[in-house]
């Protein structure tokens, strides 16, 4: 892993896909934790043989979205904003 | 009844989809604000980290044909539709990454057709250039067609309308983002697909009482060799088991898979958007390890299905033949998925095969602009030029793939037989590849010679399977076909290699293993990598795994 460069550089930010995976998974499991706690219908029941299915895969959805926030505030991916070939600490 | 498959999408389900198809176009539209040069637009400007690239990789190949058909397989097959991700994909994969990435990453080379003119010249190029492009608008033309089948089933649009949106929303953030918006696209998606997913499978299952339930259930259904992988006679459709597990290691295993792995611009291309040499080998590594999972999350619902659905249960017991098994995964949906759940789903289907159809586009558009615009048609014209030219080429492909998509919804063995075909191209490929970059004797007269006479090889087998001259039902004919491909293009080859004069040495360096510096095909910093971020090791894990994973589901 090299130093930190001292040219210029930038985060990535918003642009990060760890961003936009964090968005959309926490939305879905927001959305999901709603319906399940509304909507516990007999009829949604019968079909997940009586488990809340929304609540836990919404939970759970919610769970990754936190982890792939928080990855990419601990290690933010640094583009360098000239052409540079190293992209940032990133396992 | 298959017309009345319909899912109960409400307000909520809607809006997620609504929600995912946004995400994707903003995408396209943050990724054109750094697009700046053709590199860029093509090959993402060489910045992804590879777990990016690595999931792009196996996402790519996570399309229409994948789901559906690998959960009709193991509602049809039961476990030993495993062997298409264990056997079938892992080795090669890992190949790819180890031994041939080098080459592909190391000549600087910005497609794999590209490596195929620098290594045996024009002739070799243009047949592997053309083949590949039409395969691939082809293809895309297939997803789409699938794509819309389900949305016209599901949803109730009709055909045209659901072709059209599909191509559109696809079009967009391909031709706004270039491979980077496709290939953060399918980073996302494959989170949504497993979000889908792996519910549906683990309610599947509570549903059947767990893994025990599932296995009594089969087995009393008197389907009991459907719960062990091996030797899948009934899949490869050699009777004698022994030949059975020859034919699935050496024609699934060897000749098909590494054929379609190995030089797959479609994936190699996502390799190439890295930004060493160590993330490049490391991409099909890592895709190895989601891509020995993902059969429990696909292949095992197709097999709960066989208990659980009435209309599969009813198939299974009647021996059906006219039952198309390709529904079994969404009636499995339809029964398990409650309102919510069901809205995920529909957005991760949908988004699975919107991305195996901007895979092929993608793809498309660089080998045309660069392989086929820039060599044959216009050269040395500023780089914005060739840049326009790739948008437009995916405007191209995106209009002839609804043309093709409507072919395919009239005639539907047509287009099987043609994607067949297609795969012939693979196997042959494969040799002239591995020959080529390990044996630097090797002419460019040979290079096509071999590729022709190999494709031709594989065909002649097919028409003699198809015909019934050669008698092989279920995938055995596919394997045997891929199998004299190979051979007839190493010895097409040899013979040939031997009465051409090969290319002089100096033009081999980066193509041909003895001619390559060291430098050039490793990396210099690769030493200053932890072991989970070197390619060689993570290899080794993976290939460890799979062949646990056959030992323990065999």
């Amino acid at each position: 892993m090299s130093k930190r460069q001292q040219q210029k550089q930038q985060k990535a930010g918003a642009f990060d896909v760890r961003n936009v995976i964090a968005e959309l998974l926490g939305l879905y499991g927001v959305v999901l934790v709603v319906v399940g706690l509304v909507d516990d219908s007999a009829d949604a029941m019968a079909k997940t043989g009586g488990v809340n299915a929304n609540l836990w895969a919404g939970i759970g959805l919610i769970v990754v979205a936190v982890a792939f926030a928080l990855w990419s505030r601990l290690r933010p991916t640094v583009v360098p904003t000239s052409t540079g070939d190293d992209s940032g600490p990133e396992a | 009844m298959d017309d009345q498959l319909r899912l109960d999408a409400s307000f909520v389900d809607y809006a997620l989809v609504a929600a995912y198809f946004a995400v994707v176009l903003l995408i396209g539209v943050a990724a054109r604000r750094r697009v700046s040069d053709s590199l860029d637009f093509f090959l993402s400007g060489r910045s992804l980290p590879a777990w990016v690239t690595g999931l792009a990789f196996v996402s790519a190949n996570l399309g229409a044909v994948e789901i559906v058909g690998m959960s009709a397989n193991g509602a049809q097959y039961g476990m030993a539709t495993m062997h298409y991700f264990w056997i079938g994909a892992v080795p090669a994969m890992l190949f790819l990454g180890i031994v041939m990435m080098p080459f592909y990453y190391g000549s600087k080379v910005r497609s794999v057709p590209e490596f195929m003119r620098r290594r045996f010249g024009t002739g070799a190029h243009l047949v592997n250039a053309i083949s590949f492009a039409v395969a691939q608008v082809l293809i895309a033309g297939i997803n789409l067609y699938l794509l819309a089948t389900i949305v016209n089933a599901l949803l109730g649009w009709p055909l045209w309308v659901s072709l059209i949106v599909a191509a559109v929303v696809v079009l967009s953030y391909i031709t706004l983002g270039g491979l980077s918006a496709a290939i953060y696209n399918e980073v996302l998606q494959f989170f949504v697909i497993v979000a889908a997913l792996l519910p549906l499978t683990l309610i599947g299952l509570h549903r059947v009482g767990g893994v025990g339930g599932l296995v009594d259930k089969v087995t009393a259904s008197g389907g009991e060799e459907q719960l062990s992988s091996w030797p899948a006679t009934e899949l490869s459709g050699f009777e004698n088991p022994v030949w059975s597990a020859v034919g699935i290691v050496f024609g699934l295993g060897f000749v098909l898979s590494f054929g379609y792995w190995t030089t797959n611009f479609v994936e190699v291309q996502r390799a190439m958007a890295t930004n060493s040499m160590s993330a490049a080998r490391s991409t099909p590594v890592i895709g190895a390890f989601p891509k020995m999972f993902i059969p429990f999350i696909v292949v095992i619902p197709g097999l709960i299905a066989t208990v659980l659905v009435p209309e599969v249960i009813e198939a299974k017991a009647n021996a059906d033949a006219d039952f198309d098994y390709n529904n079994a995964i969404l009636l499995l949906i339809r029964d398990v998925l409650p309102n919510g759940l069901l809205g995920v789903a529909l957005a991760g289907l949908l988004a699975a095969f919107m991305a195996g159809m901007a895979a092929n586009i993608s793809a498309f558009n660089t080998v045309f602009s660069y392989d086929l615009w820039q060599q044959y048609v216009k050269k040395d014209r500023p780089d914005g030029y060739y840049l326009a030219v790739g948008r437009w080429a995916t405007v191209g492909a995106t209009v002839a793939a609804i043309g093709t998509a409507l072919i395919a919804s009239g005639y539907t063995n047509l287009m099987d037989y043609l994607q067949t075909l297609f795969g012939f191209f693979n196997a042959p490929l494969f040799a002239t590849f591995i020959l080529g970059m390990f044996w630097k004797r090797m002419t460019p007269t040979a290079g096509w010679a071999g590729l022709v006479a190999g494709t031709s090889a594989a065909i002649v087998v097919f028409v003699l399977v198809e015909t019934g001259v050669l008698d092989l039902p279920g995938q055995g004919g596919a394997f045997v076909a891929a199998g004299a491909a190979f051979v007839v293009d190493i010895v097409v080859s040899v013979v040939v290699s031997r009465v051409t004069t090969p290319k002089p040495v100096k033009e081999l360096a980066g193509l041909v293993y003895s001619e390559t510096p060291r430098e050039v095909r490793t990396d210099p910093d690769a030493h200053r990598l932890p072991w989970y971020r070197s390619p060689v090791p993570l290899a080794g894990i993976a290939l460890a795994m799979v062949i646990v994973l056959n030992v323990i589901f065999r």
